[in-house]
């Protein structure tokens, strides 16, 4: 359903990306690994139209979308929770909810639905996005992602910053999401957690694939050369 | 008594100084764009209604109807075709942009219309009012002004807390990259908001038309009482301006009542005042639900 053919990303002169080639199937969960600053979150930067990038080096359900604006790419059915959850300071938690449905693409995704999957937010739903806790805030931006009933969920970095618990927590909800066929990307520094949820894995280092295959079919010592490279 | 009475006065000039300071501080609020050529819009609104008058023999009240849509449609295209180009990390070059507009309208206003001094003349209801115990009385169509102008503002208080478009705009002033992934598509955004700024400001235009005379030139001063009234208030909030209007209105109505020359020089001593001692204004952001 969505595919990247040599995918390229820029910041001014600087090349963060060369060459990604991705290829997701429908209902799919693929992790994406890889160190500090190896253009993980250019990648999704550039699939959200956030970066600029070519027409044909992104296709989503047969449709070249690279360089499509971000508002449009979003009705198109591909949400993003952002690296480090980004909710909106001025809008409660409902509000930040709500917002995630601007674009008006229908689906199973409710608020009464999200408020099923993260209790939690219902009872704290008017107060201010950034007020809650940093798992809560997780919970608020992948729910307000689910709120555009999106066809491709792109998560970065969930266990940023939270405590293992709370990141047992955010994957099991995932798990539930991903359950009712939801094709999912998440990009992980945390290979452990990625490769548990992951049907299939890719590595990026120093904006390049350097390793790709099922998590039970590659070995630690592949992984490890694959993200620290030597 | 006297005093009582330039208290009163105050208010209800404050409430026209405050729906212009609204729309500053809406554009501002949303889009981080201070317009200097605010003042001059309204001067325009108020020419507008003046042609309005000229070609068709409508009260002024009721050109509202033009007005109001052709301030809007006009906030949108020059957001669009040229103010969204300016804004950026900068700051500077939507400053130096609204600037040069500003000194276009004052110059078209000029050619077009000579610096003669212009009033919309409302008839006979410029001169009915309503007599309130203690011998007070008070003008019924500067009390209308006033009351319309809080409606408004609360109107727009409501837009903003309570419907979807607020909700847009809150959000796009937040974090506009985000927003973009919601959705939102941040230039026409900033350009409805610039339309619901000027839609906002071309009724202070014609009611300030109509309780005063005006001339091309007039708008600086217009935009230094808005300037005023949003620091006084607080920025981001728009019951703080509201507040911020009204104590300008009245220190200056004070100021007139002791000496004539001081209306204005009391206006800009309260709002050094209050730039001193509560630099954040009294209503700041939060402050006011
Ligand atoms: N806004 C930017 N301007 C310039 N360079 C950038 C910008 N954002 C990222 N980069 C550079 O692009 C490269 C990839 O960054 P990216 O944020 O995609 O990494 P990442 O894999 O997401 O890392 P992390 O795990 O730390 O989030 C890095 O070298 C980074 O320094
Ligand atoms: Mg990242």
């Amino acid at each position: 359903m969505l595919e990247t053919t040599g995918l390229t990303a820029f910041y001014g002169d600087f090349q963060a990306l060369f060459g990604i080639d991705v290829r997701m199937q429908q209902g799919e969960t693929i992790a994406m690994i890889g160190a500090n600053g190896a253009g993980k979150s250019t990648f999704l930067r550039a699939i959200t139209g956030l970066l600029p990038t070519r027409r044909e080096q992104v296709t989503f359900e047969g449709r070249p979308i690279g360089g499509l604006p971000a508002d449009v790419i979003v009705k198109l059915g591909i949400a993003m929770v952002p690296e480090g959850r980004r909710l909106f300071p001025s809008l409660t938690v409902e509000e930040n909810l709500l917002i995630g449905a601007y674009g008006r693409r229908t689906g199973p995704w409710s608020l009464d639905r999200i408020y099923q999957l993260f209790p939690v937010l219902e009872e704290r739903r008017s107060s201010p996005g950034t007020a809650l806790s940093g798992g809560q805030q997780q919970m608020v931006a992948i729910g307000r992602a689910l709120m555009a009933n999106p066809s491709l969920l792109l998560c970065d970095e969930l266990s940023l910053g939270l405590a293992p618990i709370v990141i047992r927590e955010i994957y099991r909800s995932l798990a539930q999401i991903t359950a009712e066929g939801m094709t999912v990307l998440v990009v992980e520094q945390d290979i452990n957690q990625a490769l548990a949820v992951a049907s299939r894995v890719y590595c990026l280092q120093e904006g390049r694939v350097t390793l790709e295959g099922r998590p039970t079919e590659l070995t630690r010592e592949q992984i490890g050369r694959a993200y620290f490279g030597a | 008594m006297n005093l009582l009475n330039a208290v009163v006065q105050g208010i209800l000039l404050g409430g026209l100084y405050a729906l212009v300071a609204a729309g500053l501080s809406l554009i501002f609020g949303v889009m981080r764009l201070v317009n200097i050529a605010h003042g001059d819009l309204i001067v325009l609104a108020g020419y507008v209604a003046l042609v309005a008058v000229w070609a068709t023999g409508l009260h002024p009240l009721l050109t509202l109807i033009v007005v109001v849509p052709i301030m809007a449609v006009l906030g949108y295209a020059l957001q669009r075709g040229v103010l969204n180009r300016t804004l950026g990390a900068d700051i500077l070059p939507p400053l130096l942009v609204t600037f040069g507009l500003s000194v276009i309208i004052q110059n078209g206003l000029l050619q077009t219309f000579t610096a003669d001094s212009q009033k919309l003349q409302a008839g006979a209801i410029e001169t009915v009012s309503l007599a309130l115990p203690g011998g007070l009385a008070v003008g019924v169509l500067p009390l209308a002004m006033f009351v319309v102008a809080v409606l408004i503002i609360a109107g727009l208080q409501l837009v903003f807390y309570r419907t979807e478009l607020g909700r847009a705009f809150r959000a796009t002033s937040d974090d506009p990259s985000t927003a973009r992934l919601m959705g939102i598509d941040n230039a026409h955004m900033f350009a409805l908001a610039m339309a619901l700024a000027l839609a906002v400001c071309a009724v202070a235009g014609v009611f300030l038309a109509i309780r005063s005379i005006f001339d091309p030139a007039i708008g600086p001063a217009r935009l230094l009482f808005a300037f005023e009234a949003v620091i006084i208030g607080g920025l981001g909030s728009l019951w703080g301006t509201l507040a911020g209007g009204i104590i300008l209105g009245v220190a200056q109505g004070i100021g007139a009542e002791i000496n004539p020359g001081w209306q204005l020089l009391m206006g800009h001593l309260v709002f050094l005042a209050v730039l001193v001692l509560r630099p954040q204004g009294l209503f700041p952001k939060g402050s006011l639900a």
